[in-house]
Order: structure tokens, then C-alpha cells, then sequence
């Protein structure tokens, strides 16, 4: 294995804008709320900024191609801006880039900014597409709902759980981030929702009902990051440092063989053990303080758990039933309310993922806060179960 | 000796309540009141007179090889396509591609029978020929056609070898007495008055062209032992034969019951439907009128009863869910504009170099498997998808709408646009090796579930109606 990242680069500054419907902006309004923040956050001078990475991933419906649109509307001193799309993934590739150049040594101070504009479509949910012009040719109809609606049906398969028990525990999933989300001012929906309101929602693709879906919504969030060495020659204290960052993407033998069952992540298990060795992490669940997770639908989350190697496979739901992930037991998990209460601007959300564990690593996450968080882990999730971008990070506290 | 050496049928699963359209329509047509009994084959939204004819050909070929087909003759009113030849879309998606000589034949009722004569006129050096017939019938709310018409296919292989139905002879005459038609800026038919086309049509046009055919066959009226004669006026076959001396019990059943009239395809469905009643020795005649009168004589043989066992006429009709709901059947037919929501205003313009490119893997089901480690996969890679394989190079075309599979995962998706929703799709594995993620089509909740059996077949896709209708066609899963 390479040597990594480890401590190699720190978080100079965040910010992230209100989530939610917002009608009242565009894209680069939202750019501009996220980096308002985390520019005085960070307290630097646009003019240091050496590089940028921007991520959206459905960019036809918002902002269009290139880096132009972030250098543009933050009027950027003519650094270079590189425009990256890996689906919901986006968020967390645009700071793997910008952490790359500061841990080259190729750039001081660069910007990861995701942003994601998706009420300007008519309709709810996310927009439709199939790809290229041979995917259109024979790739199966289908939605979010429905694609991640089969990993509930092979999992519950796999592992004889049955259909009454699985709803129970992705229930508990939604139920606790919509407890969490209640106390976060910038989360779309901050409302905690009843057990029963849960289990009795409409279905939206079975066995998923409405509250096993994330919402759609708009948003951005960024960072600044730079050296450790830097930040603290600034002045810096409570130093939250990257510990690792890794992505696996599939090469279509989950869809493509019959190796695969269809009830786990395979590249979420190849990233997250990836990611603990660069952060030299043995244990992860006791040394994890806390998880943002790709909550995009509930068995999403549950499963996801099993594959970053923290709940035993077949066995997660009852983690999630014991309480292991509320935000009173033991690795609190969607404390920010996740994309269940955030939604899902895709460009964006691996950003506010990271906002929230660094927030929580300096003590600055108000009604939320855990206590003494050392370790955070995101995780995104880009694509269908079958076919996907898995991305983690793993950051800390700088020792 | 060239005759037919197999045969094939297709008819939709749904079936329209034909009580049920006429409780809907009665306020205004209150004199259909007669035609309501029974009920009538309704295609699916995703099938057309290309898709049941693929079905039908595919069952007509359980018995034979389609690489050895050396023409197909496809005849419908109904051609999806005005310029694109209808029968090279049968011919790739049977992947019978090369040396293959493909013919569309229409403008009339009696295209079935004229695409017969050309197929075993075509066989009799010993080349086979598919004759596929198929019509999905357009027909006005309220009218009688609506509830007299069927949609079908039937399917008939011409050859030398193993003939279960030798051709006795042909005869055909051509009149341009116009008992209906279908201008070119029409979906409907315009017909005539029915006693003027029983008086001055059929019984001045059909019984000469009967007695031609008798002499030109040597063969004596009370020699055929099946008549075929479809006619939306269930009298005029009986009376045909009658005035040719053609005896009474051997007037074939019209399939109004519980099919309907599928138009060009209905004479070959009649004969698929008397094949597969038929004893060697048996003399069967098919007659088809529209603007002349195709007629042809058979004569079955004891190869008939070696033929294997297909699903036939009697199979899919067994194969049946009743559908009452008339609103349906006009929304499947983009008769009610109905409110699809944004979800179904995707762009569906197809790029046809790339179909050209994988006209195999989209119109064939045709897949890889690899020479090094026999992994079957789809669609066929560049690189091996096994993942302790990876050979670069090293597939074989593989097809698979044929073999056997089933259900590994599913949802029913009621998000995604789907004109009969919910939308089920889910994850088909193939016993033999292979997986995709395939929308699933006539399927109910009872039927899927995870390891159901499943069949791949031939559908609709998308509908381009930018770009004047372009269909694209893919397989999906149906439960078996």
C-alpha cells in the first residue's frame, strides 16, 4: 500500500449553505452561501487560493459544464478550477482533489466546492436519465427507489430476515436521523417523525415507502484546506486533519457475474478497509466516533454499516434495532440528520457530510454536539447497488 | 414436396371484457348491445404487430433451426414501420441475419395468405421460409370493430423436409371491391354496408375462386375436412361453403369468442388453430378475402404427429388475465390522453449508428461467453466480466433470449414512468451464466417473486413520437 495522506492535510475552513426547496436561489447562490462561510472560516484572502475542484453531478439542470460556473460567480483569481462528476460521490471527489494538491505540495490553500441545484426540474425526485445512447438501448427503466428497493429484497434473501423485521429496523434507520435532524437549522426537513407515520407511508418502490427515502433538495457546501504546519503557523487551534481518503469503483462484475447476491456493497467493503489502513485504524468500531453515512434510502444506510466492517454482516439491522447507531448509543450515526432530513444536492452532500464531522470534532456542532468526537467517517455512495462510486473519508483530530 | 413443416402462434395475455366496453360506451352505442359476450385478446402497451410476430416465429421455430430460414415473409396492415423493412427487425431479433432475403407484405386482409403462397413458392427448391403474419388493430370507441377486432400472430415454416402439410395448391384472384379501407391519414378503418358486401363481395367474388381451386386441386368440396375462412359476419363462411358443396362440420371456428379477428394474421392463426386439431390425411383449406380471395389447399401428413410439442394457439390462449378495464385498453392504445407526468418526457431518440453497431446484443439477446474460463456474460465485453478472469479478446457471441432464468431481485417501482404502473424490473440471472438488470413486462404481484422462473421476449421499448414514432425494441422478462 502507498503511504496515504494521513495528516498530511488539514480543514483550513467550511461552510455549508441551508438545505431545503430553495426557491429563493439559483446555484450560484447557494455556491456563494457555502463559501461566504467558509472563507471567513478559514480566514484567508480569495487571492491565496492557488486551486479549486467543484463538483455537481447533474450540472444539465443548473450550472452546465466546466469550472467556468464556480470561477465565475466567486469570481476566482483565474486559478485553475477542475469540474468533477463520480455521481453522489461528486462532493467527496472535489476534496480528494483539493487535499491531493495540498499533500503534493502543489498547492498552500485549495477549494473543494459541491453544489447542486434540483428544484428547478418541475417535479420531485431526482431527474431521469439512461446514460449514453447504448445504455438508452437496453439499460432497464428504473428509479433510485426501485434500484436500491432490490438491495432490501436481497438482503432480506440473503440473510432470512424477514420482510416485517427489515421494515422495523430501516424504520429505526429513518426514525433516528429524523430525531437528529430536528435539532439542525440547516437541514431541509427538522421535524422528528413518529414510528408509526414511518412504517405506514405510502410505498414508493417495495418494499421502500416514502420515509425510506431520502429528500430531494438544493444546497453547497465547501472547504479550504491546506498544511497542518500551515494552519497552525496561522494560528489555528482544534486542528481537523484528513486520516484517509479512498473510492472504489465497480467494474460491472456485481452486475455482470453471478458471483455477486445483491445484498451488499462490494466496493463499500474494498474502500472502507482501504481507508482504515491509511488511517491505521484496527478497530473501527471502537475507534470510529461517529458516521455520516450515504443514507439515500434507509436499507442503504443499514447495509452500508455491515460493508464499512462496523455491524456483522446479516446482522446489522439488529444493530440498528438495539440503538447501537441513535445518537445516544454507541457510534452515533447521521447526527446532522443525514440525507434523510439534508436530502441530496449530490454534488454537495459528501461537503456537508465532512462539515458536520468537522464541526463535531471542534466542539461546534450546538443542540448536536457528542461528546469529545475524535475520529469521523463519511461515506458516499454513487450509482445503483449493482454498479457504483464508493467514496470514504476518515478525518480527526490533529495530534 | 413443399408444404408447411412447422408452425407457431402468439396471442397477448390480456383479454378484453367485451361486457366491459360496452358498459362504457352503451350511452351511446346502446346497439352493440349483441357483440357484448366474451372478451377479445388486448395487446400489452409494449407489443406490436413486430413483437407477436418475433413470438409467434419463436414458437414456429421450437422445432427447427432459424439459421437455416432463408427468407421471411411478414404480412400485417399494421407495420410498425411505413419504410424500414418490418420483417429484417423478425430476422435480427431471431438472429437470422445472413443470406437471409426478408419481404413486408400488407395493404390488405388477405396479406396473410399472399405472404403463405410467396413462402412456399419461395421453399420449393428446399430453402425455408418463415411467413410471420401479426396485426395489433386500431379501431374507433364505440364501434364494433373494437369489439370484433383481436390482436395475434401466427407463424409458419414452408419446406421440403418432414412436411406436416403439403401444399395441394393455390389459387388467387384480385377485384378491387372495397369493403373497407384505411386511407394513408387514418389509424381507423371506413367500411361499407355489411349486406352489400355479403351480396356483391363474397357471394359473387369467393364461391369461383372455391370451385377454381377444387379443380385446380382435383379435389372434391366434400373432400376438405377444415374450412378457413375468417369474415367478421360469422354466417358467410357457412354459406361459402355451402355453395361449394363443403360440408357444414368442416367450417373452422372464427376465434370470436374469446380471440377476436386479428386481421391479416387471422387466416394462419384459423390454420395453426386447425393444424394442431388435424390427423394426417386431413384436407385443409384457408380462404382469405380483402380485394380478391387468396386460397389455398393442404394436406396433412403423418409427419404432423412427430412435430414437438410448442406452445401454439391453444397454449398462449390458455395463457390469459382477464382485463376489465376499458380505460386501459384505450390508454394502451394512445386513445386517452392520459397525464404521464414529466417523468415521461425524456428525450427517446435512438442513435442508429450504435444500433446498427449492436444490433446483436439489442435485437438478438445475443451476449459473450468467454473461451477461457466459460463464462457466460451480457452484454459481450472487450474483457472477460469474471473477476478472476479478465481475458481481453476471448468472447464468442452468445445468445441468450432463449435460456432459461429468473428473478434474483425486484421491486415494483411505482416512480418511474411506466404506462402500466408500477413499474417492475429487477435483476434476471441466467442458469447458464449471465445477469442484467432487465424491466420486467406482464407481470402481475403474485407472479414475481425472488427465483421465479422467467422467459425473455421480445417488446417496445420507448415510442420516439419527436421523431414520427420510432420504436425501439429490447427484451424483457416475463414470469413463465
Amino acid at each position: 500500500m502507498a503511504r496515504g495522506i494521513k495528516d498530511k492535510v488539514a480543514i483550513l475552513g467550511m461552510g455549508c449553505s441551508k438545505f431545503g426547496e430553495r426557491w429563493d436561489s439559483g446555484a450560484e447562490e447557494l455556491m456563494l452561501e457555502a463559501y461566504k462561510e467558509c472563507l471567513k472560516d478559514a480566514g484567508i484572502d480569495q487571492n491565496q487560493l492557488q486551486a479549486a475542484w467543484f463538483s455537481t453531478a447533474i450540472d444539465e439542470v443548473h450550472v452546465g459544464k466546466s469550472g467556468i460556473p464556480l470561477s465565475t460567480t466567486l469570481r476566482l483569481p483565474n486559478i485553475p478550477v477542475t469540474h468533477v462528476e463520480n455521481m453522489c460521490a461528486s462532493g467527496t471527489e472535489a476534496f480528494r482533489g483539493a487535499c491531493y494538491a495540498v499533500a503534493s505540495g502543489a498547492a498552500d490553500f485549495a477549494l473543494a466546492l459541491g453544489v447542486e441545484k434540483l428544484k428547478d426540474t418541475g417535479y420531485g425526485g431526482l431527474p431521469g436519465g439512461r446514460g449514453g445512447p447504448l445504455q438508452a438501448l437496453w439499460n432497464a427503466s428504473g428509479t433510485a427507489p426501485g434500484n436500491f428497493a432490490q438491495l432490501a429484497t436481497a438482503y432480506m434473501t440473503a440473510h432470512g430476515v424477514s420482510g416485517e423485521d427489515l421494515k422495523k429496523a430501516i424504520g429505526h434507520v429513518s426514525w433516528k436521523s429524523h430525531q437528529n435532524g430536528a435539532k439542525n437549522p440547516k437541514a431541509h426537513l427538522q421535524k422528528a417523525v413518529e414510528m408509526e407515520t414511518i412504517l405506514n407511508a405510502p410505498m414508493i418502490a417495495s418494499p421502500l415507502g416514502l420515509f425510506d427515502c431520502c429528500g430531494v433538495s438544493d444546497g453547497a457546501a465547501a472547504a479550504i484546506v491546506t498544511t497542518p504546519e500551515i494552519a497552525k503557523v496561522m494560528g489555528k487551534h482544534d486542528i481537523v486533519s484528513v486520516k484517509a481518503l479512498q473510492l472504489s469503483v465497480s467494474n460491472g462484475s456485481e452486475s455482470g457475474h453471478n458471483s455477486w447476491d445483491g445484498s451488499y456493497f462490494h466496493t463499500t467493503r474494498i474502500a472502507s478497509k482501504k481507508a482504515y489502513e491509511e488511517a491505521g485504524i484496527k478497530s473501527p468500531r471502537d475507534e470510529i466516533s461517529m458516521f455520516e453515512v450515504h443514507d439515500c434510502f434507509s436499507v442503504t444506510e443499514l447495509v452500508t454499516m455491515e460493508d464499512l466492517h462496523i455491524s456483522e454482516t446479516g446482522k446489522g439491522w439488529r444493530d440498528v434495532l438495539d440503538g447501537f447507531y441513535d445518537a445516544d448509543g454507541k457510534i452515533p450515526c447521521q447526527i446532522d440528520g443525514g440525507l434523510k432530513c439534508f436530502g441530496h444536492p449530490i454534488g454537495a452532500s459528501g461537503l456537508r457530510m465532512l462539515y458536520e464531522m468537522y464541526l463535531q470534532i471542534q466542539g461546534k456542532a450546538g443542540p448536536r454536539q457528542l461528546k469529545n468526537p475524535r475520529i469521523g467517517m463519511t461515506h458516499n455512495l454513487g450509482g445503483a447497488p449493482r454498479e457504483n462510486i464508493s467514496s470514504v473519508a476518515i478525518v480527526g483530530r490533529y495530534e | 414436396m413443399v408444404g408447411i413443416v412447422a408452425f407457431g402462434a402468439y396471442v397477448p395475455r390480456l383479454r378484453l371484457n367485451r361486457q366491459a366496453v360496452y358498459d362504457a360506451n352503451k350511452w351511446f352505442a346502446a346497439g352493440l348491445r349483441g357483440l357484448a359476450k366474451g372478451e377479445r385478446s388486448m395487446a400489452n402497451w409494449d407489443e406490436d404487430s413486430i413483437t407477436m410476430a418475433v413470438e409467434a416465429s419463436r414458437d414456429c421455430l421450437t422445432s427447427h433451426k432459424a439459421e437455416d430460414v432463408r427468407n421471411i415473409y411478414f404480412a400485417s396492415t399494421t407495420h410498425p414501420f411505413k419504410d424500414r423493412q418490418n420483417a429484417g427487425v423478425i430476422g435480427t431479433a431471431l438472429n437470422v441475419e445472413q443470406n437471409l432475403s426478408a419481404t413486408d407484405i400488407g395493404g390488405s386482409l388477405k396479406a396473410g395468405t399472399s405472404a403463405l403462397i410467396a413462402g412456399l413458392n419461395a421453399s420449393k427448391d428446399g430453402a425455408p421460409s418463415l411467413v410471420a403474419a401479426a396485426d395489433k388493430r386500431m379501431a374507433r370507441v364505440a364501434s364494433s370493430n373494437e369489439l370484433n377486432y383481436g390482436d395475434g400472430a401466427a407463424a409458419l415454416l414452408c419446406g421440403t423436409e418432414n412436411v406436416i402439410a403439403k401444399l395441394v395448391g393455390h389459387h388467387s384472384v384480385s377485384m378491387d371491391f372495397v369493403d373497407h379501407f384505411r386511407g394513408d391519414e387514418s389509424d381507423f378503418d371506413y367500411g361499407w354496408e355489411e349486406r352489400w358486401i355479403r351480396d356483391e363481395g363474397y357471394s359473387k367474388i369467393v364461391p369461383p375462386a372455391i370451385k377454381g381451386a377444387l379443380a385446380a386441386c382435383k379435389i372434391k368440396g366434400s373432400d376438405v375436412t377444415h374450412f378457413i375462412m375468417p369474415s367478421l359476419m360469422p354466417a358467410v363462411p357457412k354459406q361459402m361453403a355451402k355453395i361449394c358443396g363443403i360440408g357444414e362440420g368442416a367450417v373452422r371456428d372464427l376465434l370470436g369468442a374469446n380471440l377476436g379477428d386479428t386481421g391479416a394474421a387471422h387466416a394462419l392463426i384459423m390454420l395453426v388453430d386447425a393444424l394442431e386439431a388435424a390427423k394426417a390425411g386431413d384436407k385443409i383449406m384457408v380462404v382469405a378475402f380483402g380485394q380478391g380471395v387468396d386460397i389455398l389447399v393442404f394436406e396433412v401428413t403423418a409427419e404432423k404427429d412427430k412435430l414437438p410439442k410448442r406452445k401454439g394457439l391453444s397454449g398462449w390462449m390458455a395463457r390469459r388475465k382477464e382485463e376489465k378495464n376499458y380505460l386501459k385498453f384505450l390508454a394502451f392504445n394512445e386513445m386517452l390522453p392520459i397525464e404521464k407526468g414529466m417523468r415521461a418526457e425524456f428525450d427517446k431518440k435512438t442513435a442508429l449508428s450504435v444500433l446498427w453497431r449492436k444490433r446483436d446484443m439489442i435485437y438478438g439477446l445475443v451476449g459473450g461467453k468467454c473461451r477461457v474460463c466459460g463464462t457466460a456474460q451480457f452484454p459481450r465485453s472487450q474483457v472477460c466480466v469474471n473477476p478472476n478472469c479478465h481475458a481481453i479478446d476471448s468472447q464468442d457471441p452468445y445468445a441468450m433470449a432463449g435460456l432459461e432464468c429468473a428473478v434474483m431481485s425486484f421491486t415494483a417501482d411505482s416512480l418511474v414512468y411506466s404506462p402500466d404502473p408500477p413499474g417492475y424490473y429487477g435483476m434476471i440471472t441466467f442458469a447458464e451464466g449471465g445477469r442484467f438488470m432487465a424491466d420486467f413486462t406482464d407481470s402481475d404481484k403474485e407472479q414475481v417473486k425472488v427465483g421465479a422462473k422467467m422467459r425473455m421476449t421480445f417488446r417496445i421499448r420507448d415510442n420516439d413520437t419527436m421523431r414520427g414514432g420510432f420504436k425501439r425494441y429490447f427484451w424483457k422478462a416475463a414470469p413463465v
